[in-house]
């Protein structure tokens, strides 16, 4: 997906101030959970077809490799094998673009390699057989003939002169002159004269941090069932974050019409942005033409880990100035991701992010996409944010502790506040960085007492949030309950929020409505379900398309009644007559007219289109009390609360799931969570038992307070909640860890092994 | 290779099904008798998707080989509910938003039900212990073990 989707939004869609509710803030059960706890909904690989073959991929065991022979006649000839596919098989008329503006040549290098193999795991051919054991043993029989080149998977080493190079000319024009081939994009943002602000600091901090990739670690792996003709038309079922998104890549890697691909979005078991590109679907597709049978491809776990996006890592530098009051006077921040063999680390939202929290005078942001033989990075939930907040949260807690100043006190001082000149540029509107402060400081975590060999840490967070192309119908039916079709695949339970924003405008029960994820042939172009943009955009959409039919459902009370439309009102699912002609007739119930509307002047439904762009910025405040086994090194979060900005919670039991979600993820970060590359380049972790994601066993409760800040950019007040959360948490603990064993980590995750060292260190010291 | 005829009793009914003696139960179970509800979310044995009970003991349905179904009882989330009426547990599920995306549901739900069977009244460690064998990537747990002790509450005062 193209980075500048994500670019930060302006409003235009008017908050319609505060008011009573009758649906919105309720915590219905969601509309698809019986389907969910019976096994009866459908994911990616739980569709079958008749006639139905199954695939499997070939993929490098190398980093970094020439691909000198690749013969499959030998996988050809085996029983029950009925296709093969190499690059050869995928469209010719793909143009190659510097940086991140050649975004579909990528995916499709990506998806199947051309003249080289990029990094461990790259896909190299595809096989369909009537049996998965048959498909994997054809894989055995396709000979490759690889000659092996230098590899580089470091973010700093890649920037070194004498790295081996990617690709050459990758980069695009924001590049300085003189820098590695390896580095293919460039940011510069920030206001004001750092240097003179660093100059009225009582302390400044300079210190270097950097992240690991980690997995975004859905439990689903990826998974879709296609059928393409030799007609060009084809059926794609598949798990995936955008449906419309999966439709235009494929139709450009195949060389067919967008309209003749017809894709429907499965039950999605997570995507936290791993899911917004593309990576098997075309491969399927390519199978399904040449052997003429549809093609299922299922993902094994060690395909995740190997071959689809984790997120970059990174290599920060931060610099900030703090006066002995707490007012900071400087902020300065280098950053350098990595994002696998291809354009596209979100190094601008890492940099715009950084210091997006502070109202600054003097700040400047520097950031470097880099080029290493890793796979492709994918968004990972507020794509970016996170390393940014753990270097710069990290710094202003040590500016903290030196100077003796309470850490919530200062960023209080410092908050970005309603008319704030943010560090990436425009002026907020209506924020809630400030009450999320508050609320963390009046909760009563913030005042409990701590065992010893516990710390307390603090941090905030930021992110943009998104809107983006929307469309959602809505169609009631003669018995008056209502069908809302929406184009976002549904994640987290945001069926219960489109069904309750949806029952607050018609005014009828939230259980007479049905929302259904409609396919790419059922509704105009959406959006992949990505920048927090669910509950925002869709439910703008459902909002303004459930008013459009009230529109006309007023139309046909005015012209039953023989009045004008302006004079009949919409009150608790009954069009009622008001002005001069108030109490004339009866309120006329939403299920009358729908009863009569075939003979009244047809079907009744509303419509929205439209690219809202108010999504609400969102920020949130954590605290965590986390304990550190000075024997073992091991640290253990023992309290953990979320504080965070909803803007207004359509549904606060799913809202809080969102905070909670996030927040176990921010733990698997800092603590255990990393991409281990050997020697040889080769990833050697590829699986949940060294790859280990917080379980049950690791966690405490965590606990949720919702803010409510309006966004001004929503008719009720929404902003998105899904992002903002994993974002404060690295900091938060790594400023635990710190209070609790006076050992600073500027290296995650924050294993066992890196606290021992560093405690030895402070042992040495003493 | 040649297939193998196998006998075994699934949810209370009896089933018979050919196997390659590659295959795994949680294929057998998904891809030859149409019973989807358990899931591969690594086919390691690392994240409990595909449990199952096998004469009333939790396995993971992908460590096991369908040829080993032979004669034995078997138990998978289709057979929580009783006929129209879900079991506590999917309930609390529901009622506390214990799942988001619902693809470690079925694993958790098969988890939580053996443990309840086997301890009617788990401390919060207990439930967190016996389930650190299913992972769930969306909730952060917190949800999930609620509506497990609220189950087992529930169903301590119906009986
Ligand atoms: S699929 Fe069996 S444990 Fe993960
Ligand atoms: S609800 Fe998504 S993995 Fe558990």
């Amino acid at each position: 997906m193209a980075l500048d989707e994500y670019r930060p939004q302006e409003g235009d869609e008017a908050y319609e101030g505060p008011r009573e509710f009758r649906q919105v803030g309720t915590r219905p059960d969601r509309p698809d959970g019986f389907d969910k706890v019976t096994g009866r909904a459908r994911f990616g690989a739980d569709m079958y077809a008749p006639g139905m073959l199954h695939a499997a991929i070939l993929r490098s065991p190398h980093a970094h490799a020439r691909i000198v022979r690749l013969d499959t006649s030998k996988a050809e000839a085996l029983e029950g094998v009925k296709a093969v596919v190499t690059r050869a098989d995928f469209s010719k008329n793909v143009i190659f673009a510097p940086g991140t503006v050649g975004e579909f040549w990528n995916i499709l290098e990506n998806i199947m390699a051309g003249e080289k193999a990029l990094y461990d795991g790259h896909a190299v051919a595809a096989v369909a057989a009537t049996t998965p054991l048959i498909a994997r043993d054809a894989l055995k029989l396709i000979e490759v003939e690889y000659e092996i080149l230098p590899h580089v998977t470091d973010v700093d080493e890649a920037m070194k002169p004498g790295a081996p190079v990617i690709r050459e000319g990758a980069a695009d024009r924001s590049v300085p002159e003189g820098m590695h081939p390896n580095v293919v994009r460039y940011h510069e943002s920030g206001h004001g004269d750092v240097e003179a602000g660093f100059a009225e600091a009582d302390l400044v901090i300079e210190d270097h941090f950097t992240t690991e990739a980690t997995h975004q670690g859905y439990i689903e792996p990826h998974a879709c069932l296609g059928t393409l003709g030799a007609d060009g038309k084809g059926e794609l079922w598949c798990c995936t974050q955008g449906h419309w998104y999966v439709q235009k890549v494929c139709a450009a890697l195949l060389d067919l019409e967008t309209a003749n691909l017809r894709v429907t979005a499965s039950e999605i078991g997570g995507g936290f942005g791993g899911k917004t590109t593309v990576f098997i679907e075309p491969v399927a597709l390519a199978l399904s033409r040449k052997a003429g049978r549809p093609v299922k491809l299922v993902m094994s776990r060690a395909e995740v880990f190997r071959a689809t996006g984790p997120t970059a890592s990174a290599s920060m530098d931060i610099r900030i100035g703090m006066k002995k009051d707490g007012t900071i006077t400087a902020a300065q921040g280098t950053f350098r991701l990595q994002g696998g063999a291809f354009p596209g680390a979100p190094m601008e939202f890492t940099a715009m992010c950084a210091f997006a929290c502070y109202d600054l005078r003097h700040v400047r942001q520097v950031g470097y996409d880099v080029m290493t033989n890793r796979p492709k990075q994918a968004a990972y939930r507020a794509p970016g944010s996170p390393m940014a907040a753990f270097a710069v949260e990290s710094v202003i807690d040590e500016l903290c502790n030196r100077l003796g100043l309470d850490p919530i006190e200062v960023r209080l001082k410092n908050a970005a506040r309603e008319g704030t000149k943010a560090s990436y540029g425009p002026t907020y509107p209506r924020i809630g960085l400030v009450e999320t402060l508050e609320a963390a400081r009046a909760h009563p975590h913030y005042a409990a007492p701590l065992k010893p060999g516990q710390g307390r840490g603090i941090s905030c967070g930021f992110w943009f949030n998104y809107g983006g192309e929307t469309s959602v119908s809505l169609a009631l039916s003669e018995d008056g309950s209502a069908q809302v079709m929406v184009g976002t695949p549904d994640i987290g339970g945001s069926r219960a929020s489109m069904a309750l924003m949806a029952a607050e405008v018609l005014g009828i029960p939230y259980e007479n409505i049905r929302v259904t994820v409609a396919d790419t042939g059922s509704l105009g172009y959406n959006e992949i379900s990505h920048g927090s943009r669910v509950t925002y955009a869709s439910g703008l959409a459902t909002i303004k398309a459930a008013r459009d039919a009230v529109r006309k459902l007023r139309q046909r009370a005015a012209d039953k009644w023989g009045i004008d439309v302006e004079a009949v009102d919409w009150v608790d699912g009954c069009a009622v007559p008001s002005g001069p002609n108030a109490g004339d007739f009866d309120p006329l119930p939403l299920a009358e007219i729908t009863k009569t509307m075939g003979a009244t002047g047809g079907p009744i439904s509303g419509h929205f289109e439209a690219t809202p762009e108010g999504a609400g910025v969102s920020f949130a405040t954590h605290i965590v009390d986390a304990e550190v086994d000075r024997e073992t090194g091991k640290t253990r979060v023992v309290r953990y609360t979320v504080v965070q900005d909803a803007g207004k919670a359509i549904h606060p039991t799913y809202v809080e799931g969102q905070f909670q979600g996030g927040a176990a993820q921010g733990i698997g970060w800092a603590l255990n969570e990393e991409y281990i590359y050997g020697e040889d380049g080769r990833l050697q972790n590829p699986g949940f038992l060294d790859y280990r994601i917080p379980v049950a066993s690791d966690l405490p409760m965590i606990d949720t307070v919702i803010v409510e800040v309006p966004n001004p950019g929503h008719p009720f007040g929404v902003r998105g909640v899904g992002e903002t959360s994993i974002c404060p948490p690295l900091a938060a603990i790594a400023n635990a860890v710190s209070n609790a064993a006076g050992v600073r980590l500027r290296d995650l995750p924050m294993r066992p092994s890196r606290i021992l060292d560093e405690l030895e260190k402070q042992r040495d010291d003493a | 290779m040649t297939k193998i005829h196998v006998t075994a009793r699934i949810n209370g009914d009896e089933v018979e099904f050919l196997c390659d003696p590659r295959e795994t139960m949680l294929d057998v179970l998904r891809d030859r008798l149409g019973l989807i509800g358990a899931k591969e979310g690594c086919g390691t044995g690392d994240c409990g998707a595909c449990s199952i009970t096998l004469d009333g003991r939790l396995v993971c349905s992908c460590l096991m080989l369908g040829v080993e179904a032979e004669g034995r009882e078997i138990g998978t989330v289709e057979g929580i509910a009783e006929g129209e009426n879900l079991h506590p547990l999917q309930r609390k599920f529901i009622e506390h938003a214990a799942l988001q995306c619902g693809f470690c549901t079925p694993g958790i739900l098969v988890a939580a039900k053996n443990l309840l069977e086997r301890n009617p009244d788990p401390s919060e460690e207990e439930v967190r212990y016996w389930l650190a064998g299913n992972l769930c990537r969306c909730t952060g747990y917190d949800k999930i073990i609620r509506a497990v002790l609220d189950a087992a509450a529930e169903m301590r005062e119906a009986s």
